[in-house]
């Protein structure tokens, strides 16, 4: 079908503006001069200024992209390898009982998790910082990681690891020499899916984070109880400018190399 | 033993730092609260045998006979139920006129879908309350067009949470959704039509029950996160609001009461067991189908 109708360029209209119209109007009320913030008095950049100057802000935002990336890169090693041994390595004992806490955290209530994490850094006196929220975030993102390395692994065909391994190759040389690059694509979305749940998450790492470390989710979380703040639009704006950013230049990046392996593979096909 | 050293890791940290800990919340569930750090008894240094004998189902009774719990639980299942089925009366259409739009639209429409879960979920909740409040955006249009004569109540009202949830959880439903649909034959609606269905008729016997697992499958993840939900009723509903996510959170940060937290805690893991059980069964029986 070519040809919209009308029903279904309305429910499209609708859902999209369902979707963005809000968002569009916290980052349009973000420029707003007025304190009130529902008043609009002219157009003005004051807020990002003062956002800049808010230490408490600059501090919790250094500390959320630290445990972001420290959480993401170790998630990423563990998931790749639970994935790896959820699809390849055969039958083990408790096989199950591993499938099934790689698949719960994935439908688990955070508040849950949290709680649970919670209860077991003070039960062994592990005092609540940087370091626990890591170990909370790292433990539920690998999850994440395992999931989407995991179908990549299950797609991909098993006979060129088998190659390598009858010319030669040890087990571990094999997986860093074939079994790797092909699924590479999988394991950087899966990082980048782990930093930006890291990023996002505001129950776990409430449960996780001491007084010596304030994420900047728990920060805005503390803010906004009270009411609507223009500082708080001003921060919303440009986390959602990076992410759009970042979100589109990956897509582009992404079919910018599909394209360039097909030009690859048809000229390939003319020489031959 | 390259390969136990590559179950080992994973296996190991999920076990210390997954299923230990809920191993602790269903220990401290069996508690009773003490005036000590940590607030519960008792703990192991008591001993082995004591500390047995120490565990009861007390915490588990007191749920059962305040009725705060109860009802903190039913009216989490009555929201979440409403909010899914909402949420499958708006990501239906969208998604339907998704998998009828040109080819070469297909592409940026999945790209629109799937952009928000990427933003904050914090900042997508927020962004409501500035629109909901009473002088608020909604309101202001409201007045303007002269549809209402005064300001509507929305904010902190059972109603802004299940437009929170709406709003947050409807890509969840959309993606399966249109993934069934576009999978879907024209021709068979085509055949529906020509043996003398109307287009109504052909998309409720036809269309609907073709998309019926994406369907399922969007209302599991809809249902299964609203259920537990924390942030969207504290920002947005008011105290009127109940849902045990809440009352979790506000039993053990507010009244610091650890073991009735961790009580409700396992309650909650044991409303949503039965759920998980079936949408796992649904994703088991499409993966054979399709296999």
């Amino acid at each position: 079908m070519t040809r919209l109708s009308w029903f279904n360029v309305t429910s499209l209209t609708l859902g999209f503006a369902f979707l963005y119209l809000p968002m569009v109007i916290l980052i349009i009320y973000s420029f707003n001069a007025s304190q009130l913030v529902t008043v609009w008095a002219g157009f003005s950049t004051r807020w990002y200024g003062e956002l800049l100057q808010n230490e408490a802000f600059l501090d919790a935002a250094w500390v959320t992209i630290k445990v972001a990336v420290l959480s993401s890169t170790i998630a990423t090693v563990l998931g790749t390898m639970a994935a790896y041994v959820l699809v390849r390595a055969g039958r083990f004992l408790g096989r199950t009982l591993f499938s099934g806490m790689i698949y719960a955290p994935l439908v688990m209530p955070e508040v849950i998790t949290g709680l649970s994490l919670l209860l077991l850094f003070i039960g062994i006196g592990l005092d609540r910082g940087v370091l626990t929220i890591v170990l909370a975030h790292t433990t539920f993102s690998m999850c994440y990681v395992s999931v989407v390395v995991s179908s990549r692994l299950m797609s991909f065909d098993r006979s060129l690891e088998e190659a390598a391994l009858d010319l030669g190759c040890s087990g571990f040389d094999a997986f860093r020499l074939v079994t790797l690059p092909i699924i590479a694509p999988a394991v950087i979305s899966g990082w980048l899916l782990a930093f930006t749940l890291s990023l996002d998450d505001l129950v776990i790492a409430s449960f996780a984070a001491g007084p010596s470390a304030t994420t900047l989710p728990i920060k805005i979380f503390s803010a906004v109880r009270l009411g609507v703040s223009p500082e708080i639009n001003a921060l919303s704006t440009i986390m959602i400018g990076i992410v759009t950013v970042g979100v589109i230049s990956a897509s582009l990046i992404s079919k910018h190399r599909t394209l360039r392996q097909r030009q690859e593979e048809q000229a390939a096909a003319r020489a031959a | 033993m390259q390969r136990v050293i590559l179950i080992a890791i994973p296996y190991a940290w999920l076990l210390a730092l997954f299923l230990i800990p809920f191993v602790i919340v269903f220990k401290i569930s069996l508690s009773d609260i003490a005036l000590a750090i940590p607030p519960y008894t008792p703990t192991l240094d008591d001993g082995v045998g004591p500390f047995f004998r120490a565990l009861d189902f007390e915490n588990f009774a007191f749920l059962m006979s305040d009725d705060l719990y109860w009802k903190a639980y039913l009216s989490s299942l009555r929201i979440a139920v409403i909010s899914t089925l909402l949420t499958l009366l708006v990501g239906y259409p969208v998604a339907y006129a998704m998998a009828r739009a040109p080819e070469e639209w297909r592409a940026t429409l999945m790209m629109l879908v799937i952009l928000p879960f990427w933003t904050s979920f914090l900042i997508r909740v927020y962004a409501w309350m500035g629109i909901l409040s009473q002088e608020g955006f909604l309101n202001q249009f409201l007045l303007w067009t002269g549809v209402i004569g005064e300001p509507l109540t929305i904010l902190n009202t059972t109603t802004a949470v299940y437009i929170g949830i709406v709003y947050t959880y409807v890509p969840f439903m959309i993606l399966p959704i249109y993934a069934a649909l576009d999978r879907l034959d024209g021709s068979l609606i085509e055949a529906a039509e020509d043996l003398g269905c109307s287009r109504l008729q052909a998309f409720w016997l036809v269309t609907v029950p073709l998309s019926k697992n994406g369907i399922i499958a969007g209302s599991f993840l809809v249902f299964i996160p609203a259920l537990g939900e924390f942030v969207i009723p504290s920002l947005l509903g008011g105290s009127g609001t109940l849902m045990i996510g809440k009352v979790l959170w506000e039993e053990f940060f507010n009244n610091r009461d650890w073991p009735v937290a961790s009580a409700v805690a396992v309650i909650l893991l044991l409303l949503l067991i039965v759920p998980i059980i079936l949408f796992q069964r649904n994703q088991q029986r499409q993966a054979e189908a399709e296999g």
